[in-house]
């Protein structure tokens, strides 16, 4: 908005204080996230090219062309590249938003869904859940009430007369890790090493090579609400960041927006746990991306961070089913590209005088 | 604006205030002065409705407009996004600010004159500058009564004399009342009306600042001899503290 014009300034301490782009960058970034979706249907070892994906999609839409292309291709494009690349961009998007969501809530820039236990938790119920030959929404149902119970378990350790602190949010949430990976470890143990093993470790590595429609619309129900209420609360997150007594001091129901914050983001990361397993790192490392681009105000950091998101989990997707004849688990790829920009990350924070600690 | 009768507070299961009677009209200032750790905080935080009393009646007579102690932002925040957070009481749950309130925050830097400041980030700027924003801030709530903490802690001479002027002049043109506390008795002769001498969660005095503050009371709240001095050529005085008095000894 108005601010948008302003410059870099020089006397900026922070790293994270200076804005690189002056201009809207949003339409820049949703246009790229369309010219990635298109490219990422052309690759693959079917070779198209753009035209031909161009034709098999306005097909269904509207005939162009008499169709030239082989059925094979047609469902190459529709049925297998297609519903993955869509699964992708929301699965990047859902947890980029959640990300910065937290990062505001918590006034902690090292905060995600997988560092305050949400992921290990959801991990947890979906692994429960193909040790009870439950799929689908059961799984995500079990992922979700998992997810939900480990925040609530991370806010309650953390939280000592009513304040939160950052510190102790951040060890609740390792503690909390741990004990799940410990209980998902049990049930592996005492799952069929044949059938349910195999399921459930290929499952938590993160991958979305086997996504269909159906995975699509499933995590479509979690993260698309959970984004729009995120985004409703994009200035009552601004405001959260200041701290809960001078943001309740301000007049905002502090506990309320908590709760809906808290919510979306266990739903969002039950979502993409329940389709496409642990997919780490994501919602950790974009936000950071995206306020070095649009600065700190959520009503422009949110929306950023998610397309950002996006476009970057479609790319490591790409990269996942291409780079090899096999396909590499997602999770380990976002996890290799992202511990190195975390450690980044927390050398520059650690340079400008660490966080204060309450 | 302010009326408390018999007001008693907790907090983490302590008493901190015991039975407090505060009247305050509106249009004045109230300086609120006590030891570290008495419960200046505490009753701060009770006024802008942050912490519930325990028991008593506690009536404000019209919006607060709060601005705590110099803090920094976790993130990078402008001085702009940090000033139109003050509209968050007008904007409900989903809001978020528009046209009409970047105006009014605008007006308000207009009127601090620290129209400048509006794009740079606010952890860059020095404390004076801060505390200007977040009077910004508040003002921007459109509240009646304004509550500081510690307005001039951190501050240098200079930027203490700003601050106390502004808060005289939002006193004297916009017919606010102010709640403020500080250390410094000065800070009190200079704009206060009123004052309240907490000197421990049960005993305090309050009352207008010509009567309650004087050399006798302030001694007795800091457990220090405290002295009047009048400014040469001045018709102005203050009250400080004598230090070092017979000598501390720390092997006692």
């Amino acid at each position: 908005m108005s601010n948008s014009s302003a410059e870099p300034r020089v006397n900026a301490p922070s790293w994270a204080g200076r804005k690189l782009a002056s201009v809207s960058v949003l339409p820049l970034l949703i246009a790229l996230l369309v010219l990635a979706i298109l490219y990422s249907v052309t690759i693959g070892r079917y070779d198209l090219s753009l035209r031909d994906v161009f034709y098999i999609l306005i097909d269904n839409i509207h005939p162009v062309v008499t169709p030239y292309w082989e059925s094979v291709q047609e469902v190459v494009v529709e049925q297998v590249r297609l519903p993955r690349i869509i699964a992708a961009v929301i699965i990047g998007f859902g947890l980029s938003i959640s990300g910065a969501a937290l990062q505001g809530l918590f006034r902690n820039p090292l905060v995600d869904p997988g560092i305050i236990g949400v992921t290990a938790g959801a991990g947890f119920g979906g692994t429960l859940a193909i040790l009870l030959g439950l799929q689908g929404y059961f799984l995500l149902t079990l992922a979700f009430l998992f997810g939900i119970g480990s925040i609530l378990l991370v806010k309650l350790l953390s939280t000592v007369r009513g304040r939160t602190s950052m510190l102790t949010l951040v060890l609740a949430g390792v503690v909390i890790s741990a004990f799940f990976s410990a209980a998902i470890s049990i049930a592996k143990l005492l799952a069929d090493p044949f059938q349910k093993l195999p399921a459930i470790t290929y499952w938590l590595m993160g991958s979305i090579a086997s996504s269909s429609y159906a995975d699509v619309l499933l995590v479509a129900v979690a993260v698309v609400p959970s984004s729009i209420a995120i985004y409703l609360l994009r200035f009552q997150i601004n405001i959260m960041s200041l701290g809960e007594e001078k943001a309740r001091a301000l007049g905002v129901r502090v506990v309320l927006v908590q709760w809906i914050i808290l919510l979306a983001s266990a739903l969002i990361s039950a979502g993409v746990v329940a389709t496409s397993g642990i997919i780490g790192w994501v919602g950790l490392v974009i936000p950071h991306v995206a306020r070095a681009l649009v600065g700190a105000d959520h009503q422009r950091l949110l929306p950023v961070s998610g397309v950002l998101g996006a476009i970057y989990l479609l790319m490591v997707d790409n990269l996942a089913r291409t780079m090899t004849t096999a396909e590499i688990p997602l999770g380990i790829i976002t996890a290799l590209i992202g511990v190195p920009v975390f450690a980044v990350i927390l050398r520059r924070l650690h340079a400008r005088g660490g966080w204060s600690s309450d | 604006m302010i009326e408390a009768n018999d007001l008693t507070v907790e907090r983490g299961g302590a008493t901190i205030l015991s039975n407090y009677n505060l009247t305050l009209e509106r249009g004045r200032i109230l300086a609120v002065l006590g030891a570290n750790g008495v419960g200046k905080t505490t009753l701060i935080n009770t006024l802008i409705g942050v912490i519930k009393p325990k028991s008593g009646r506690l009536s404000v007579g019209g919006q607060v407009g709060f601005v705590p102690q110099l803090f920094e932002v976790p993130f990078a925040y402008s001085a702009l996004d940090i000033a139109l957070m003050g509209r968050a009481r007008h904007l409900g749950l989903f809001g978020a600010p528009g046209k009409r309130d970047y105006e009014i925050v605008r007006r308000y830097f207009h009127m601090l004159g620290i129209d400048r400041l509006e794009p740079q980030a606010f952890n860059s700027l020095s404390g004076g500058q801060r505390q200007l924003v977040m009077i910004a801030q508040a003002l921007a709530s459109e509240c009646e009564l304004l509550v500081l903490d510690e307005p001039c802690a951190a501050l240098d001479y200079k930027n203490q004399d700003k601050v106390l002027g502004l808060l005289a002049h939002l006193r004297d043109m916009h017919g606010m009342t102010i709640v403020f506390s500080t250390h410094m008795p000065q800070h009190a002769v200079e704009i206060a009306s009123d004052v309240l001498l907490m000197t421990s969660g049960s005993k305090y005095v309050c009352g207008p600042t010509a009567e309650a503050l004087s050399a006798e009371n302030l001694s007795d709240l800091y457990d220090l001899p405290i002295a009047r001095a009048d400014f040469d050529g001045l018709a102005k005085h203050t009250y400080a503290p004598v230090f070092r008095h017979e000598g501390a000894r720390f092997d006692a």
